[in-house]
């Protein structure tokens, strides 16, 4: 039963997407290789065979890979995937915009953001944005997956040591051209890695009071957030969305202000670790979901609560 | 190579330029989901999603998808817009909408069939084979099954570039370049055309129907075809157990003051 977990990287660094991923993995089976495909990328395999419970690391080194444009890494996965019963990798965008193209081209139907493994063929995976939880089981030979890595506990990152192996890289399939990655305008993290995250509601009236949780933000090193009602009444721009038609996050922290907790935002925040809501209405809907809530007027409580910080 | 810039006037700062005197096809899939402001209710059987009744809507991944071919259409890059729909009967509506919209023409393949991504990518295959588009544009995902395949794989299938969460498109008259929304910020990929761009929700903000255009999509062409005719394996891969509410949260407490707040989040929960 031989697994392969596709590592995520910038060439330079291991995303620790990857860790919770080869936990996942190791859910599985323990006969587990590192995918490690890329360009001038050895820092990322040396940090790799560090990773613990790993046998091997596999290198593609070839800048045909630089950027990891999909058609040339799935067909690089292709390529490989005879030894191989699962093949793994993060539910992030990297591993959303990689593994259909394989799975399809394998003639396998991929099971997507898992959040628990019952057996070597059955997943469990929500759907409905997290309103509901299935359970699928696979009848095809290779189970392809991407995991849901808020939901498993990230591998140790040091004590490993796997072997490192070059691989052979196919050509350039000629279909498409990496041009280049332009780090979020902000200055604040990101909404979908951010370990605290402030949201505004409608109850924030306008865009320029979202003024008020920016600060209270920096002084959390919280990326800003937004509800569904927000963006459409024009205060935020959409990449804020919070909710099942925006992102779906789990930070550790999430604080909801102004927020009265319409189903769609509640789908894309309610996995979070800690959530705490300030709305001045006793009745919102946020309050069910709650660890710690707080009735007030935001336009103080804000205020407030940046100044405590 | 010519360029203007077509859309200033409509997106803000936005731009995207094009070559002079394209027509291009443009294929648009959608699919008909549960409407994201009701709630998702798993039915006692544990088989599913209650949708018996239910108030069904366009996927709005899809809206996006469907609204960028209109705006390629209206800046004049764009010929015609076909839509396609995999599904129940019912799922004509979805398709008139995407009419009203703007879309020319529908097609509709009927199945009572649940098709998985892998299968709806095979279903597009063919009807991408027919129909010849310069272009396909599909949500990046369903809110239903919110697995985020099918565009990807109808691309591995055709073989075909693919872009992804696409926030930006701009087409020239041979490829795309695409800006994409991926967890660390922006990419920008170029890829050769034909491809299928999975459209993110900020790339545009679709727009509703006007009444007199909703009139006008009735009679817009619509062709029916029945799955079973188009002779393809659609069976599916997986088998759904069960399907369960998620575990509850732990009911929260209330606090008084902000200072207590803080407190909690420092002294309890260990979260700042």
């Amino acid at each position: 039963m031989s697994i392969l977990v596709i590592a995520e990287h910038d060439n330079i660094n291991l995303n620790s997407a990857t860790l919770n991923t080869v936990a996942a993995a190791l859910q599985i089976g323990s006969d587990l290789d590192l995918l490690v495909a890329g360009h001038d990328c050895s820092s990322v395999a040396t940090a790799a065979s560090q990773v613990v419970g790993v046998n091997r690391i596999l290198v593609a080194d070839s800048d045909t890979l630089n950027g990891q444009l999909a058609e040339n890494m799935a067909n690089l996965l292709v390529s490989m995937a005879t030894e191989y019963n699962h093949i793994l990798v993060s539910a992030t965008t990297f591993g959303k915009n990689l593994l259909p193209r394989v799975s399809a081209m394998l003639d396998v139907s991929q099971i997507s953001d898992i959040s628990a493994i019952v057996s070597e063929d059955t997943f469990i995976r929500p759907i409905y944005a997290g309103n509901a939880m299935a359970t699928v089981q696979s009848s095809d030979s290779k189970k392809l997956i991407t995991v849901r890595v808020t939901k498993f506990d990230a591998a140790s990152a040091s004590g490993g040591n796997a072997t490192i192996n070059p691989i052979s890289v196919s050509e350039d399939s000629g279909l498409s051209r990496y041009v280049g990655l332009s780090a979020s305008e902000s200055e604040r993290v990101e909404l979908a890695s951010a370990d605290i995250v402030v949201s505004g509601g409608r109850g924030m009236q306008n865009g320029d009071n979202f003024a008020m949780l920016e600060a209270v933000a920096d002084k959390l090193g919280a990326a800003v957030g937004a509800s569904r009602a927000a963006v459409d009444a024009g205060f935020v721009p959409n990449d804020y969305q919070v909710g099942q038609t925006g992102k779906v996050i789990a930070p550790d922290l999430y604080i909801a202000v102004g927020i009265s907790g319409a189903i769609q935002h509640l789908a894309g925040m309610k996995d979070s670790k800690v959530i705490v809501a300030i709305n001045k209405d006793t009745e919102a809907p946020i309050f069910q979901v709650a660890d710690y809530g707080l009735v007030a007027d935001l336009f103080d409580a804000i205020p407030e609560l940046e100044k405590a910080l | 190579m010519i360029e203007y810039h077509f859309r200033d006037w409509l997106r803000g700062d936005n731009v995207k330029s094009v070559t002079e005197n394209l027509s291009m096809k443009v294929l648009v899939g959608i699919k008909r989901v549960l409407d994201p402001q009701v709630k998702a209710r798993v039915k006692a059987d544990q088989s599913g999603i209650e949708l018996t009744h239910a108030k069904m809507t366009m996927n709005p991944f899809c809206e996006n998808a469907v609204e960028e071919a209109i705006l390629l259409k209206e800046a004049g890059v764009v010929e015609e817009i076909v839509v396609v729909s995999i599904g129940v009967a019912k799922a004509e509506e979805t398709l008139r909408n995407a009419l009203a919209l703007g879309a020319d023409r529908a097609i509709l393949v009927l199945t009572e069939q649940i098709l998985e991504p892998l299968a709806v990518a095979k279903v597009l295959k063919h009807i991408v084979e027919k129909e010849v588009p310069n272009l396909v544009l599909v949500g990046k995902q369903a809110i239903d099954d919110d697995c985020n395949q099918t565009g990807q794989m109808l691309a591995a299938l055709l073989g075909w570039p693919q872009a992804t969460f696409a926030s930006n498109i701009e087409l020239q008259d041979t490829d795309a370049t695409i800006t994409r929304e991926v967890d660390g910020g922006l990419e920008t990929i170029n890829v050769n055309l034909p491809a299928v761009i999975s459209a993110d929700l900020r790339l545009n903000e679709p727009r509703y129907a006007s009444l007199p255009n909703v009139m006008k999509a009735k009679r817009k062409p619509l062709d029916k075809i029945t799955l079973d005719t188009l002779g393809l394996n659609t069976a599916n891969r997986l088998t759904t157990l069960a399907v369960n509410e998620p575990p509850a949260r732990a009911a929260g407490i209330m606090v008084a003051t902000v200072e207590e707040l803080v407190d909690k989040l420092k002294n309890e929960a260990k979260v700042i």
